[in-house]
């Protein structure tokens, strides 16, 4: 009927081969388009609501028994997404593909559920606050699993009910094996929301190549041989509680004077002139590139470098003399999350002993499983070639198995209530500006 | 399959059939102005009220009023402002002096390559920002493909660096600009009669004075569209100064993506951004009264 269209009518032709735009268009163009992408990133952190929750779901409700039951009569589903911090499970390098890494291929294994794993989270703050319009606004954030550190974050989401509860029939491992400080935590009283996936601990990595000189102290990071080449975190639980210990302080019991000190100390890394700057999960790559020699760091991340890969053997981790602040990072499930059974079930895969050993004995930091522990042990006695010598190290590291004496250098971070927040928020966030 | 290729033309009514207004080009807006109106108008709308809001993100937040906002704002935020501005003068800066001549090259002697180098300019933006600038900081990395080879020929000393200095956000920034800047002035320059540079030629001027008498002057409807488009993203910028950045580097966007996404302070985020917003719109409104209004829409 129409015989005009677009491929027979020349006049189409003629118009998709003229001039697109007049010169005039195009600046209007520009100018608008830059605007909008602008404002819409804006656009995503606007309109805020918040609401402490003081009771637990209600009957029916996400988390509530009825829900969980209803959740396990329709079964775990095929598919996972589990999100991360990244050098935070085991990899086998030389395999491609789901295999790569293997307690979690193990998992798929035997459960037959899929899991798309991202190591996406690079700071605690960043990725609430990504996620966080999604929680406010009841959606699915797209994760079935992520991992947060016990920081103001995670207290904010479990005030606010962002997370679920998580259903006690679906964690037997976690019942039988999990280790006595992770049990009952005093952010979590009676793990209701998240069970621990590692801990370690803040305190301070180099490179050998470039720091020759003994590192005991905060202070070596002020060092101006090393000028230009010192990062610090930007958190303010990791440097604040860092400052303190150093300063001489107890985190746990400090008081806000002892947060201005801290501060001001903190302060001097600025003034000195030889910061390279104040880093989230971007100073690993930052050392591993040689950017930096010497900067805080967490634990396991150095110690895995230096084991496994050949290029950072001049690695080294170290604790101040006075003292480093230990943090437990948590898996939990965000509201919404498509699968919930499934990832219960995969966060409780990871107290089987077998498995707990798996993580450690390739990221190199505490594990919640003191069974586990006893694998590391017995796997380091047993093997032979290179492996021993890596697993030894691991199994003999003050860093991974804290005996009496060394634990007592390491300390708890403040946990903070009310309108404390907003004044260590207050302290400490504008240090990180400069 | 017929077709006219002359229009109709008008008879005798034409005259009156102008007086009849057509409600034709307000159909033709509507769907415009209803994208403006839902993504700009709304939003703006929205970020207003959030910046007169007070609480925090545990408690929520309660309209109060508070202009106060603004003024905490912008009182704490002072050397940020300054420094952005500060930042963003000499990316245009620099950035009009690189672009100026590879637009004039490509106008005048692109001939039927013109598009060709149009599109080669326009390549990058195939790929992210974010990502090309995080590919800048592994480019210009301590020990990397540039800074470790002329490390190892000696001529730069071991603790020389690129990364994490005032310099290398201007360089990323006005890296990341430069096409906003050759863009406008190509098109004016492209617009540039070839016979008028001749006929100063002809009478006599010399080289130098046929560019600053005539081309410079003509080609300044695209100078001022340059600027406005390095300019204003140059100010807000935060990507550049937050990879390739340290402690020092700060600008005003940091803050208040800082503000948004570490302190989850919203109203001060927002209050902020409208600080800078009102700041931008009042430093092109002058701009625009000194060169004359007309040019923008000249060019």
């Amino acid at each position: 009927m129409n015989d005009r269209s677009p491929w027979t009518d020349p006049s189409w032709i003629r118009g998709m081969t003229q001039r697109r735009m007049s010169r005039r268009d195009l600046i209007r163009n520009a100018a608008v388009g830059a605007g909008a992408i602008g404002i819409s990133s804006i656009l995503a952190a606007c309109g805020v609501s918040g609401e402490a929750q003081t009771t637990g779901p209600t009957a029916g409700e996400e988390g509530s028994t009825q829900w969980w039951a209803d959740m396990k009569a329709q079964g775990p589903g095929d598919h996972i997404n589990f999100t991360n911090w990244p050098a935070y499970i085991d990899r086998d390098f030389s395999i491609d593909g789901p295999g790569s890494r293997p307690s979690l291929y193990e998992f798929t294994k035997a459960t037959g559920i899929d899991v798309t794993y991202r190591a996406d989270i690079n700071s605690n703050e960043e990725f609430y606050a990504a996620i966080r319009p999604a929680l406010e606004s009841g959606q699915d954030t797209g994760h079935d699993i992520i991992v947060m550190s016990n920081f103001q974050e995670l207290a904010e989401m479990i005030a606010l009910g962002y997370l679920i509860e998580l259903d006690p029939e679906l964690h037997p491992n976690f019942d039988q094996y999990a280790g006595p400080n992770f049990v009952d935590p005093v952010y979590d009283p009676g793990n209701k929301y998240t069970m621990a996936w590692q801990s370690g601990i803040t305190g301070i990595g180099y490179n050998t190549k470039y720091v020759d000189e003994p590192v005991t102290s905060l202070d070596d990071l002020l060092n101006p041989k090393y000028a230009g080449h010192v990062a610090m975190f930007n958190n303010s639980p990791d440097a604040g509680c860092s400052a303190m210990l150093h300063l001489g302080i107890d985190p746990e019991t400090s008081t806000p004077d002892d947060w201005q000190k801290a501060a001001d100390y903190l302060q001097t890394f600025n003034d000195s002139g030889g910061l390279r700057g104040w880093m989230d999960q971007a100073y690993l790559t930052a050392i591993e590139n040689e950017d930096l020699w010497i900067t805080m760091a967490w634990s396991g991340d150095i110690l895995n470098d230096k084991l496994y890969f050949p290029e950072y053997a001049t690695f080294e981790f170290t604790v101040p003399d006075a003292g480093a602040v230990i943090f437990i990072d948590n898996g939990c499930i965000p509201n919404k999350a498509a699968n919930p059974v499934g990832a219960e079930m995969l966060m409780d895969w990871y107290y089987d002993p077998t498995y707990a050993a798996m993580l450690t004995e390739w990221n190199a930091y505490f594990t919640p499983v003191p069974a586990g522990g006893k694998i590391v042990q017995a796997d380091a006695a047993s093997a032979k070639g290179a492996d021993k010598e890596v697993l030894q190290t691991i199994a003999n590291s003050p860093y991974v198995f804290p005996d009496a004496e060394f634990a007592k250098k390491l300390h708890n971070y403040r946990v903070l209530e009310g309108d404390e927040i907003q004044t260590w928020n207050d302290i400490f966030n504008p240090i990180f500006l400069t | 399959m017929e077709r006219h290729l002359q229009p109709d033309l008008p008879d005798v009514a034409a005259p009156e059939r102008r007086k009849k207004r057509s409600k034709a080009p307000f159909g033709l807006a509507a769907p415009a102005l209803l994208w403006l109106l839902v993504l700009f108008v709304v939003p703006m709308i929205a970020m207003l009220s959030l910046s007169l809001q007070t609480g925090n993100s545990l408690e929520g937040f309660r309209q109060t009023f508070r202009f106060a906002n603004f003024t905490d704002a912008l009182s704490q935020n002072g050397p940020f402002v300054v420094r952005s501005l500060r930042n963003a003068a000499i990316v245009t800066g620099i950035a009009l002096l690189l672009a100026y001549p590879v637009a004039y090259w490509i106008a005048f002697y692109g001939g039927r390559f013109k598009n060709v180098f149009l599109f080669l300019l326009l390549l990058p933006f195939f790929i992210s920002f974010v990502i090309r600038t995080v590919a800048w900081s592994f480019i210009l990395s301590d020990n990397g493909i540039v800074l470790g080879t002329l490390k190892n020929i000696g001529l730069l000393p071991e603790s020389y660096r690129v990364l994490g200095t005032t310099f290398a956000v201007i360089a990323g920034i006005t890296y990341n600009l430069l096409p906003f800047t050759i863009l406008p002035l190509y098109v004016s320059l492209e617009q540039i009669d070839h016979r008028l540079v001749e006929a100063a030629r002809d009478l006599y001027a010399s080289k130098t004075k046929a560019f600053t008498k005539v081309v410079l002057p003509l080609s300044m409807p695209g100078v001022f569209a340059a600027v406005l488009l390095t300019s204003i993203p140059a100010i807000g910028d935060y990507v550049n100064a937050s990879v390739l950045g340290g402690p020092g580097t700060t600008m005003i966007g940091n803050v208040i993506q800082s503000e948004f996404l570490r302190d989850r302070n919203y109203p001060e985020a927002a209050a902020l951004a409208f600080v800078l917003m009102a700041i931008m719109l009042v430093g092109a409104v002058i701009y625009a009264r000194v060169l004359g209004t007309s040019r923008i829409t000249e060019a």
